[in-house]
């Protein structure tokens, strides 16, 4: 008896075998999975993340409750991070030393998503990444306790660059907030254009954060671009779209979204924003199981899910089935388990996490409907494209993350 | 029988000592991060309430300070792996230069126009946080080691980080006190409620305002690097002219012109940014917006400010 328990236990340790509820109930530390949503309650994120990502996160834990019968207890904590990357380091600190909390989430902006990833090492715990955007994620800062699960600018910039060139808009213009994102957003499209045959005529800086971006739209329609990049976030890019509209730029020549939201689209309309081309990870209605669960979001939320809920729900479900299957919320155990399952869900097929972080899945090309065109609430976007994960992430031949050996 | 000055001074050393013996014993009641948070804003309202509070100059620019000496030594201790304390100098030394360009210029003007200029040289940090190449831009400098204190005492201890954070706290402290008792502090006070009087008295005041800038931006500086140990990260929120903003409003709420008064204001304040943000979210900065305005109407000397008066009423002091 006695030897039988120690072999399965070494053997639920090494993750080979999928371990007996009872074992479950022993290997999870306290009893309890503790998962902190960590992210935008209150700023200019809050409506791509989140209280919608807390909405989802729960959704998962229920629905995990409800098909699995978990032997251990499932506990959701939030906070807002106010986007400043002290308070995302403070209270994630606090979480992992007073709270027991195993993993955390959501995490837009980068600053707060670096600083989360580093505490999670240092005290080796989980961190999957939803919010933020940056490739330095699973590059220059990558560890081996984070995932990066939604999208990056890599993606972003990548397939709506190649892409747009693809359908026809050969020529580009850039308008790009003037720092470190911008420029690198910038570069990223540039290179994806040029690749695919496509000319950049120029670009202009503007500061960050803008107002007044009546200069630098002028200069993007004198230069007869077909497509003006829009190499910035948020109200940056809202802003822009906005101005060009009034300026009577669009629909002349074509916008493109290098960084955005559904809800950006809805918080725009459809008369300012039509036409454009973005990507996203996710849209709710492409498929029927989309439909299902964005509905049952949306009676939940009043809103349909962003990429990053989406992407919120289907990261918990993945880690709370690796918890499961493993019998165990240590780390190592739990991650290597992630790592080798792939994700077949709503969300993605045959999505898979590489050893940088980066969980490769494919993303969509879209362009915004024109107000004729939308027939009911939220139906936004005409899917152009499919692009393949494979060839919407960067390539693991490319990765700067040191964790990967070439 | 003691004379009442030398008795209101021994209940100051007595509350001094009680205050040492709870700053001492907090990381055994409290969680020590958030301990360490609110001295690093203690400090850094007390060093601008040295220049607000007891020189009546009113600078809008101290995140500037804060926030550079805060990259400054993130660099150092992350780049070229010097010790805590050596990097913790390195900002405040940047501070203290930085507010010697900034003071030197902003003296040359009074009342509004020295906030303005206090502003606008701060934006330009900003500007400078935000552009140069070894800030991180908007991501921040990320990832700065505790390090080993002396090159000896490990500092990822969160316990050890503490006291190291509490001493720097005490020595900021005491050096605000040992300036405002001084002549020197006399002498500021003394611009606060007349300048051209004191100027006529012989005193070469521009050259007092200056010192006084100097001092507050280095300790401004001290608190801001002392932050970038504990939090392991420089970010823009801390060159934002928000920071500005929030120091104003500790130094205001707590009490202006009092020694205690900026340690009480930056306790309630990061308490409450503390506590409420995962209840109430973005009813934060209402709730701030609302305390500040019953404030400024009702309690106009701040909390200790009213304090004092009271017990001055009742003839305990």
């Amino acid at each position: 008896m006695k030897q039988r328990l120690i072999a399965l236990s070494v053997a639920a340790s090494l993750g080979a075998l999928p371990a007996a509820p009872a074992l479950a109930q022993a290997r999870v530390s306290d009893g309890v999975v503790r998962i902190g949503v960590l992210t935008d309650l209150s700023g200019t994120y809050s409506d791509l993340s989140g209280q919608g990502s807390v909405v989802a996160t729960k959704m998962a834990v229920e629905d995990f409750i409800a098909a699995d019968k978990p032997a251990f207890k499932i506990e959701v904590l939030s906070a807002d991070h106010q986007n400043k990357g002290d308070i995302a380091s403070n209270k994630a600190r606090e979480w992992f030393e007073k709270d027991g909390v195993d993993m955390v989430t959501d995490l837009v902006t980068t600053s707060t998503a670096l600083a989360v990833m580093k505490i999670a090492k240092e005290k080796n715990r989980i961190a999957i990444v939803n919010g933020a955007a940056s490739t330095r994620i699973t590059n220059e800062d990558c560890n081996d306790v984070s995932v990066h699960y939604t999208y990056d600018t890599y993606a972003l910039a990548n397939g709506t660059g190649r892409a747009v060139v693809k359908q026809g808009g050969k020529s580009w213009f850039f308008i790009t907030a003037d720092y470190a994102f911008g420029h690198s957003l910038e570069k990223d499209t540039s290179d994806v254009v040029k690749a695919a045959g496509g000319s950049v005529l120029g670009s202009v800086r503007h500061p960050f954060p803008g107002n007044d971006f009546s200069s630098f739209l002028l200069n993007a329609q004198s230069s007869g671009a077909q497509v003006i990049g829009l190499a910035n976030a948020g109200n940056d890019t809202i802003n822009s779209i906005k101005q060009a509209a009034e300026f009577g730029i669009t629909p002349k020549q074509t916008l493109a979204g290098l960084l955005m939201f559904i809800t950006d689209i809805h918080s725009l309309g459809l008369k300012t924003a039509q036409n454009m081309y973005l990507t996203e990870g996710f849209y709710w209605d492409l498929n029927e199981q989309t439909r299902a669960w964005s509905k049952r979001f949306f009676d939940r939320h009043k809103r349909m899910p962003t990429m990053v809920q989406a992407g919120q729900y289907s990261s918990t479900m993945h880690y709370l089935k690796a918890v499961k299957a493993t019998g165990s919320d240590d780390t190592a155990v739990v991650m290597a388990r992630m790592k080798k399952t792939p994700i077949n869900d709503f969300f993605a097929t045959k999505g898979q996490i590489r050893d940088d972080g980066r969980m490769v899945h494919d993303m969509y090309l879209l362009q915004v409907k024109k107000p004729a065109e939308s027939k009911y609430p939220w139906d936004y976007y005409n899917v152009r494209a499919t692009i393949p994960g494979n060839e919407a992430f960067q390539p693991l031949s490319a990765s700067r993350c040191p964790l990967i050996r070439k | 029988m003691a004379r009442p000055a030398d008795r209101s001074q021994r209940l100051r050393w007595v509350g001094f000592g009680l205050l040492l013996v709870a700053g001492i014993v907090a990381p055994f009641v409290a969680y020590p991060t958030f301990l360490m948070k609110l001295l690093c804003f203690a400090l850094f309202a007390c060093a601008f309430n040295l220049l607000l509070g007891f020189t009546g100059l009113l600078s809008f620019g101290h995140a500037a300070f804060f926030g550079g000496a805060g990259y400054v030594c993130g660099y150092v201790v992350k780049h070229w792996g010097v010790t805590p304390e050596l990097g913790v100098l390195a900002g405040t030394a940047v501070a203290a230069l930085l507010g010697f360009a900034f003071g030197a210029l902003a003296i040359r003007r009074s009342g509004i126009y020295f906030a303005m200029i206090t502003l606008a040289l701060a934006q330009m940090v900003y500007f400078l946080a935000l552009q140069l190449p070894f800030t991180g831009g908007e991501d921040g400098l990320q990832g700065v080691p505790r390090g080993h204190l002396f090159g000896l005492i490990d500092l990822s201890d969160n316990l050890a980080m503490y006291y190291f954070v509490f001493a720097l706290f005490v020595a900021g402290f005491a050096l605000i006190l040992r300036t405002i008792h001084s002549p020197f502090g006399q002498v500021l006070k003394a611009i606060r409620e007349n300048e051209p009087r004191t100027l006529s008295l012989g005193y070469d005041v521009d050259r007092y305002k200056l010192l006084a800038f100097v001092i507050s931006a280095g300790l401004a500086g001290m608190a801001g690097a002392t932050k970038t140990l504990v939090f392991q990260l420089a970010s823009l929120t801390d060159v934002h002219w928000h920071t500005s903003g929030e120091v104003v409003l500790m130094t205001l709420l707590g009490g202006l012109g009092t020694a205690m008064g900026p340690v009480v204001g930056a306790g309630i304040i990061v308490t409450l940014q503390n506590e409420l943000a995962d209840k109430v979210g973005s009813w934060v900065s209402v709730i701030m917006g609302i305390i500040f305005i019953v404030c400024v109407l009702a309690f106009r000397r701040g909390i200790v400010g009213e304090i004092r008066a009271l017990a001055k009423r009742l003839g305990i002091s």
